[in-house]
């Protein structure tokens, strides 16, 4: 297998509600990766797309193919990659196949969503379409429920009184926030930093037990990275970003995961792999953008990727373990929380981070210091999707 | 390889209150809702079976923000249920205030019936869901 490096990455700010085509989002963030890789659209061999619910967002089905034709990247094969959330990292992961096998040396791989355009409640309508649309729908499931059972099922199993588990997940919103608050890309950039305990947990609720604050939004964006072999690499950049291990998994709807939940076995799995491909462990992480579509989320994830122990991710929290400069630094973009979900795009948006964080590129404010060896993990569903990627500097 | 026991087949019992599942004639483990093979062993030879419909809720949640079309039914009240017999199912609570439930709920016993979703133009017809009330 050949190495697969990062070569130039783009990305659009994350937001609310804005007037952007999906392919218009995603041909900016592309053109920019393209651009940045100091490559020409004609040098792009391939397209790998997350888009999760673009039929949905604006009725555009077939968004990989016009969006190659849309930047210059006339005729070549483009695929679209659809896991809920984690339809980015999918495509990311696939397109790294594809370069390390030696079929390509240079693609283009990312993802985009305009999830606001939809409105709340078809966005609503159309998130729940990843849980089980016979055994789980009918019940009335939606995307916060899910994790707003998986907070009482952790609480419960972990015997952490409610009051004392919400406590920890505000304080996991409110970092987000922070380090947000700094990011220029991000849905929340200038907002909500410093946020009181108070003001969480006294947020509307959602779904008991997760406010509105503990809820990442409804966002549009898109982001985009050029993988190119090693080779191709050397003669691009000074600061290749070596994918060094990715793992994938998958599991059937939330009921069949039963009691081995609160903990995600896709997760499990999927990091596993990669951590064994790239020879490394949890310790050996300086930097992680997790998967925190919920406060909950965030706790459920730092201990299936192995930071913390099964029910003490809180604690870690608590004591900024999980900050910049602490044990390992959890989402220095403000994470799906404050920077946004655009579900087709995070994945990718947590590569162009972690790669920006590597090269030391991020305002200083939220900047790792030293920062050598991050992973993603990008969720999609209800853990029925999990793509985690570990990137390493190659300089 | 036909499949054996279809959602249809599974909404039609349940809409007699009867749960159905499949047994495993390979390693006995029970599976519901209905896949194409034994959830444990992957084997193909199963027997429909009608499971009891009792359970212990093993978590909860209340829904206030509905998805398009059924703001009408919101606040309610979502279950996973572990039923005796092993597999969980997902349903509502019927009986107990949603601005009320607590985690007092984890670990009670429940029994069931059932509830039909109309459906809506993106659900392919109706569906039919367990509800769950508790067993005194």
């Amino acid at each position: 297998m050949k190495k697969v490096a990062v070569v130039g990455v783009g990305s659009t700010k994350f937001s609310g509600p804005q007037e952007k085509t999906e392919i218009e989002l995603f041909a900016e963030a592309a053109t920019d990766a393209i651009t940045g890789s100091d490559l020409k659209p004609a040098d792009v061999k391939a397209l790998f797309i997350g888009n999760a619910l673009g039929d949905f967002d604006e009725g555009q089905g077939m968004l990989q193919a016009y969006a190659a034709e849309n930047i210059g990247c006339r005729h070549v094969p483009a695929n679209r990659y659809e896991g809920a959330c984690a339809s980015a990292s999918m495509a990311i992961r696939d397109a790294f196949i594809w370069v390390a096998s030696g079929y390509y040396d240079i693609v283009l791989a990312g993802g985009v969503e305009r999830a606001t355009a939809m409105g709340t409640g078809l966005a609503t309508r159309t998130f729940a379409m990843f849980s089980d649309a016979r055994y789980e729908y009918p019940a009335g499931v939606t995307f916060p429920a899910v994790f707003a059972m998986l907070a009482h099922l952790y609480a419960d199993k972990y015997k952490i009184p409610l009051p004392k588990l919400r406590e920890q997940m505000a304080r996991v919103s409110i970092q987000s926030y922070n380090h947000g608050s700094v990011n220029p890309k991000a849905q929340f950039f200038g907002k909500n930093a410093g946020m009181p305990v108070e003001k969480v947990l006294g947020s509307f609720m959602v779904c008991a037990p997760l406010t509105l604050h503990d809820c990442c939004p409804f966002s549009d964006g898109a982001a985009a990275v050029v993988l190119a072999s090693e080779e191709a690499a050397k003669k691009l950049t000074k600061k290749p970003v070596y994918i060094t291990g990715i793992g994938q998994s998958s599991s059937g709807p939330l009921i069949t995961q039963g009691s081995y939940l609160p903990r995600i076995r896709a997760r499990e799995i999927s990091s596993k792999q990669a951590y064994d491909m790239a020879g490394l462990k949890p310790a050996d992480i300086d930097l992680c953008e997790l998967h925190d579509c919920f406060s909950i989320a965030s706790l459920i994830a730092a201990e299936g990727l192995g930071f913390f122990d099964y029910g003490k991710a809180g604690e870690a929290w608590e004591k900024g373990q999980a900050d910049i400069g602490g044990k390992v630094a959890i989402n220095p973009s403000g994470g799906l929380k404050s920077k946004g979900h655009p579900i087709g795009a995070t994945g990718a948006g947590q590569v162009y981070e972690i790669v920006k964080q590597l090269r030391e590129e991020v305002e200083s404010g939220r900047q790792v210091p030293g920062a050598r060896t991050g992973i993603t993990d990008t969720l999609g569903g209800d853990g029925a999707t999990l793509v985690n990627m570990i990137l390493q500097r190659g300089w | 390889m036909e499949y054996r026991l279809t959602s249809k087949t599974y909404y039609e019992a349940l809409k007699q209150d009867k749960l159905l599942g499949l047994k495993c004639r390979t390693c006995g483990a029970v599976t519901t809702p209905p896949v194409m093979v034994c959830r444990e062993c992957a084997g193909q030879d199963m027997a429909v079976v009608e499971l009891k419909g009792i359970g212990t809720i093993r978590t909860f949640t209340s829904v206030f923000v509905a998805a398009e079309g059924r703001e009408s039914e919101c606040p309610y009240i979502i279950v996973l249920v572990e039923l005796d017999e092993g597999p969980w199912l997902m349903g509502n609570l019927d009986g107990i205030d949603p601005k009320a439930a607590s985690m007092e709920l984890i670990g009670k016993k429940v029994k069931m019936g059932h509830k039909v979703f109309p459906g809506d133009k993106y659900s392919a017809g109706e569906g039919v869901s367990p509800l769950f009330s508790l067993v005194d």
